[in-house]
């Protein structure tokens, strides 16, 4: 029997020439991630078992984004925690504010993860790298401060769910509208414990960046991974930014699926996901005009370049909302100076919105643009649980860029095609 | 080992941003964390809870972040163990290994209501409903995760490896 992209890398890790799906395995990891909230508690796990060395000084990442620049004492003390443990375990991958960006935007940017990588992140997003052909998983605290010591962790092999997008996409549907819509075909936990292998024509004509939009919310259907094969546009991708060993796999041709999911993406129009759950999600004409009282783009979702642009060419020569705080954070300081140096900035500006240096900020309700009682905001985040942005009785709609800025300009849950 | 307590019934996806809030993860502490379990969705849980009672869920529990400071709230608030119809995988991977027992019913998930007295055998996955007179059969771990179990979580089974 053939094995999926998922199982190959698996097996690759783990020493062998196959694995199957329910198996549990040791495998190696390329790269072991972790944030300021995360990485502080794995520390401690590590410390306390009394490990003095880490595996690999190379292959560790530790970026503090989620609560930097620090917001208060405590978090402070906790980025104190992570930066005094990479200068003492010479960290190679320390990301200090100013170089710093939202992790998951920020691993590809630097060329740290690529086609054939496993990777693991104490962050549940870690997902997002699938998009060039990594296994990559998120783990909690303790997962990664083993990993630190060992260069391995352990993963039952999921069964894979195929998801296939076929057709051209009306205009102004993005990638986050494809993921978004399957997440409302298939539920949040439609894919617990599986893996989810995204294939089809559209993904041709989506860039890289898009692409990771889409694999960073195969969380959000409870999917251990998501992942795509790494095509030219990928290897050309991760070269460029300096990774060295690219292992580009395929699934065979008789690999074992547990379903597969077609899509016609011509019939799919641009998505809103209504509170409190990714799932809740529906066409934007069908809510459109729903008051709102802020915007926020960004995040490891929607804050590359491409989402910036997006956003950008809504916003153009438009004025945000009066009664709208409009926020949006370039996921990295690359993002940020590119959107300087190619005018975004004015329009953002221009556009009275408030851009903030990279952080994950308010798409955790961290800092930086929380919610009061019964406010409504649309983001191009991933979560709209409950009190995620703020206080339990506000509300997130999560859409993307373009329908985010469209909104912004109107005050009102909106298509762009109403605004451009 | 036997834990016995009161079950406090939640729904589907109870996400690790209603467990414990992201605006109380500038610390890790369990006995800090604990004060705000469960906050956003059931303001009277902590009042309520007493050592060793028992969450009961539904589908997908502790879905969302990879918050480890999810189960440590949970720990901390001195609950014994919690039940559900499934987990999501990384809130399963942190149970496992910070040592909160968690068990997958959808039996017990779908019969038990809020406040019946539940005893439970985690090593059997037999769960009793005293109020109910009733039993239900969860499922066992995995050997190789009673293995990380037993050397007293996944770090004290890393330093054996090596
Ligand atoms: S941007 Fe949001 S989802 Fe992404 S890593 Fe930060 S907090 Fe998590």
């Amino acid at each position: 029997m053939g094995m999926t992209i998922t199982q190959k890398i698996l097996a690759a890790h783990a020493g062998r020439k196959f694995v199957e799906p329910g198996e549990l395995i040791l495998a190696t990891v390329d790269m072991v991630l972790g944030n300021d909230i995360t990485a502080p508690v794995a520390i401690e796990e590590f410390e306390k078992a009394g490990a003095t060395k880490v595996f690999d000084n190379e292959k560790i990442a530790l970026v503090p984004d989620h609560f930097t620049p620090c917001k208060d004492i405590k978090s402070a003390q906790l980025c104190k925690r992570v930066r005094e443990f990479a200068k003492k375990h010479n960290i190679k991958n320390y990301f200090e504010i100013g170089e710093m960006g939202v992790e998951h935007a920020l691993l590809p940017e630097k060329g740290l993860v690529g086609p054939g990588d496993v990777v693991i992140g104490a962050d549940s997003h870690t997902c997002t790298y699938g998009a060039l052909g990594a296994f990559a998983t998120g783990v909690g605290s303790t997962d990664m401060a083993a990993a630190m010591y060992m260069g391995k962790t352990w993963f039952k092999v999921p069964e894979t769910i195929k998801v296939v997008y076929n057709g051209k996409r009306q205009p102004w549907v993005c990638a986050k509208d494809l993921i978004l819509y399957t997440i409302g075909n298939i539920g949040v936990d439609g894919a617990l414990y599986k893996s989810l292998e995204f294939t089809g024509d559209t993904l041709k004509d989506l860039t890289v960046d898009e692409r990771l939009t889409i694999t960073n919310m195969a969380v959000e259907a409870g999917a251990k991974n998501g992942i795509m094969v790494a095509d030219e546009k990928v290897v050309e991708y991760v070269r460029r930014r300096g990774k060295k060993e690219v292992r580009v796999y395929k699934s065979d041709d008789d690999a074992c699926y547990e379903k597969i999911l077609e899509y016609d993406v011509e019939a799919i129009q641009p998505q809103v996901a209504l509170p409190h759950l990714p799932e809740n999600s529906v066409a934007v004409d069908e809510v459109s005009g729903i008051q709102i009282d802020q915007v926020v783009i960004g995040s490891c979702t929607n804050g590359r370049f491409v989402d910036m642009k997006q956003a950008a060419e809504v916003l153009k020569g438009k004025k945000a909302h009066p009664y709208v705080r409009l926020i949006i954070i370039p996921a990295t300081q690359e993002v940020y100076k590119r959107c300087v140096k190619e005018g975004l900035m004015d329009i953002f500006l221009e556009a009275n919105a408030v851009v903030s240096t990279p952080t994950c900020g308010p798409c955790l309700g961290g800092h930086m643009g929380i919610l009061a009682e019964g406010e409504k905001a649309v983001a191009t985040t991933n979560r709209n649980f409950v009190g995620r942005m703020g206080h339990p009785k506000s509300e997130v709609y999560l859409a993307s860029p373009a329908v985010a800025a469209a909104s912004a300009v109107t005050g009102k849950i909106t298509h762009p095609r109403e605004v451009v | 080992m036997e834990f016995r307590g009161r079950a406090f019934k939640y729904g589907d996806n109870i996400d690790t941003d209603v467990i414990i809030p992201a605006r109380y993860l500038n610390t890790h502490k369990p006995e800090e964390l604990a004060r705000h379990c469960l906050e956003d969705l059931d303001p009277t849980f902590v009042t309520r809870v007493k050592k060793g009672d028992i969450i009961v869920g539904g589908r997908n529990f502790g879905c969302g972040s990879s918050r480890e400071h999810a189960p440590l709230a949970i720990k901390g608030v001195g609950v014994s163990c919690v039940i559900a119809e499934s987990f999501a995988r990384i809130f399963y991977r942190n149970a496992i290994n910070i040592g909160l027992p968690i068990i997958e019913s959808s039996e017990a998930s779908r019969q038990i209501d809020d406040g019946d007295e539940l005893l439970v055998l985690p090593e059997e996955g037999l769960i009793k409903n005293l109020t109910k007179n009733e039993e239900y059969r969860g499922q066992n771990f995995p050997d190789f995760i009673k293995e990380i179990i037993d050397a007293g979580g996944l770090m004290q089974y890393a330093i054996r490896q090596a």
